[in-house]
């Protein structure tokens, strides 16, 4: 009984030290960086908006941590499509996002040292520090990077296609091998245990399987129809729980917040928006266009009802895609709000900064308890709605 | 901006591997897995079924065995009643015959007796007659020598054997 508040007090210790160390290096590294580039002696202050954007914004390399003047990153590969062909390079190119990537007529990249005015520097293409395509990789004025050194957007050249393999790319790779290795794996226990009771990760995933098959599809769609929907709303419940779970690792393979990002959330609520409408029953478009049981006045000569109805269809998968992004993203914004009050405090004075921990590394913990039950409960929300769309456009009669 | 802008290759790349994973899944592991799980359900509840089943037949198997007992018990009884009824009709027949028998040996041996006993008589009574005659004739042989006094003696001879046999 009295080990156990100890242990407590040593974690919230060993995790105080850690942040703190990790504020300061934060802070050391933008001073060098501001130093070496724009040589201007400007302080830079710990901006908690731009790092807690940092954290959950997709990236085009996977920062793990920096030590000083080490940065543990991995480059990922940059791959955009243009004037009808592929161009293909790492993303160390960028060097941390600070420099573009400038590329001659035959697309081939040019090292940045040997960059002189009179290279035949047809293109270039840079992360976004500000302006609307900020984080985005996007053409620049070359000859306003040649002059002044500053980055700057060729708004009239239009954005790039950019398919490249960001850290959200990755982090998706990551996860659907790790889905499919965990679920392969349970299955083959299936087949080798049949018959039998449960066992490791079977049992630990049986209830969730049961409670999807029974719970949401059999209770949403109807006895007879739900074994069509049941392995999309599987899939979807355990890529979302899953990488929800991810998301909240802080470290290397996790970290990268995939289901707070709305281009996934938005392909999820895309196939379930396209799954809806295709397996649709003509009672269900005739409810869309031909409401029953409304007034023909509202139907006929101002057309308010299929409007309604039309708005309606298209809020759903919208209202599915924001739901997911914005519940996982404001969690992490909260938790790494707490983290960086500590900074806040901690540039004010160091004393103060410690004080702050105690209280924020706290508030933290509770929050990233509170964010695996929001993991649970978002791919459950987004499982049963897809499902209760599914089995409203299978109803039958009503 | 950035946050809820969403990238375009970010989407190509989400909706070609989810695509693919979704497909894998659908094909290969959920059907096996949800097969085997409703396989499992109906053997289970087969299993309470055929429980349910067994406890019945045990039941009456056991309703069955204290019938049976219960006969087997009465059979016994009822030997065991059939055996000493059996025994007390050996010994009385057993008696009776005894007795009979013992009551023929008895006849048998009255009746050899009785013969032997007029045999013996008889013998005697012959033997008293040879005797008589012996002596008579001895006495006569004596006595005939003189023949007034043959016939007194003839005539008390035989009126003394009238008086014998009468």
């Amino acid at each position: 009984m009295i080990i156990r508040p100890v242990r407590y007090f040593l974690v919230v210790i060993l995790l105080l030290f850690n942040s703190l160390s990790f504020a300061q290096h934060t802070v050391e590294n933008n001073d060098s960086h501001s130093a070496n580039e724009d040589e201007i002696e400007q302080e830079e202050i710990f901006n908690a908006g731009d790092m807690i954007l940092e954290h959950i914004v997709d990236s085009y390399e996977w920062h793990i941590l920096s030590y000083g003047d080490f940065h543990l990153s991995f480059p990922l590969p940059v791959i955009v499509y243009h004037d009808g062909s592929l161009i293909t390079f790492l993303s160390s190119a960028f060097h941390h996002g600070h420099s573009p990537a400038l590329f001659d007529a035959n697309n081939n990249i040019i090292n940045s040292d040997d960059i002189t005015h009179n290279q035949s520097i047809v293109f270039g293409l840079a992360v976004m520090h500000d302006g609307a395509h900020k984080g985005k990789l996007a053409y620049i004025n070359t000859d306003e990077y040649l002059k002044h050194h500053q980055i700057v957007e060729n708004t009239e050249a239009g954005m790039p296609y950019d398919f490249s393999i960001t850290k959200n790319v990755l982090a998706l790779w990551l996860s659907l091998i790790f889905i499919l290795w965990v679920f392969i794996s349970v299955a083959k226990s299936y087949k080798s245990r049949k018959g039998l009771a449960p066992k490791g990760i079977q049992s630990m995933l049986e209830p969730f399987i049961i409670f999807i098959r029974d719970d949401i599809a059999k209770a949403s769609i109807g006895e007879r129809k739900y074994e069509k929907y049941l392995p999309y709303l599987l899939t979807i419940f355990f890529f979302i729980f899953f990488n929800n779970l991810i998301g909240l690792i802080p470290f290397f393979p996790g970290g990268a917040n995939l289901t707070g990002n709305i281009a996934v959330t938005m392909v999820l609520a895309l196939f379930t928006f396209v799954i809806t409408n295709v397996s649709g029953n003509k009672n269900y478009w005739v409810h869309l266009v031909n409401t029953p049981g409304v007034p023909w006045w509202l139907k006929f000569p101002v057309p308010l009802m299929p409007i309604v109805e039309f708005v309606g269809l298209l809020t759903k998968p919208f209202v599915l895609m924001v739901r997911l992004f914005a519940n996982i993203t404001a969690g992490h914004i909260i938790v790494l709000g707490f983290i960086s009050l500590i900074f806040i405090f901690g540039n004010m004075n160091p004393a103060v900064g410690y004080g702050v921990s105690v209280v924020s590394i706290a508030f933290a913990i509770f929050l990233t308890f509170l964010e695996f039950l929001v993991a649970l409960i978002q791919a459950y929300v987004f499982t049963l709605l897809s499902a209760l769309y599914f089995g409203a456009a299978t109803e039958e009669h009503h | 901006m950035e946050l809820v802008n969403p990238g375009v290759g970010l989407i190509f790349w989400m909706t070609l591997s989810f695509g693919i994973v979704l497909f894998l899944l659908s094909k290969f592991v959920w059907p096996m897995i949800l097969g085997s799980l409703k396989e499992r359900e109906e053997g289970i509840t087969n299993s309470l079924e055929a429980a349910k089943q067994a406890r019945e037949e045990i039941q009456n198997l056991q309703s069955n065995n204290e019938q049976l007992l219960k006969e087997a018990r009465d059979e016994r009884e009822e030997l065991i009643r059939e055996a000493g009824r059996l025994k007390d009709d050996l010994i009385n027949s057993a008696k009776v015959e005894a007795d009979v028998e013992a009551k023929q040996i008895i006849d048998s041996a009255k009746a050899v007796i009785e013969q032997e006993k007029s045999a013996a008589l008889s013998e005697l009574k012959n033997k008293v007659a040879d005797l008589s005659i012996e002596i008579a004739e001895k006495l006569l042989r004596a006595e005939l020598s003189v023949d007034k006094k043959q016939k007194g003696l003839m005539d008390k001879l035989i009126s003394d054997a009238d008086n014998q046999l009468n």
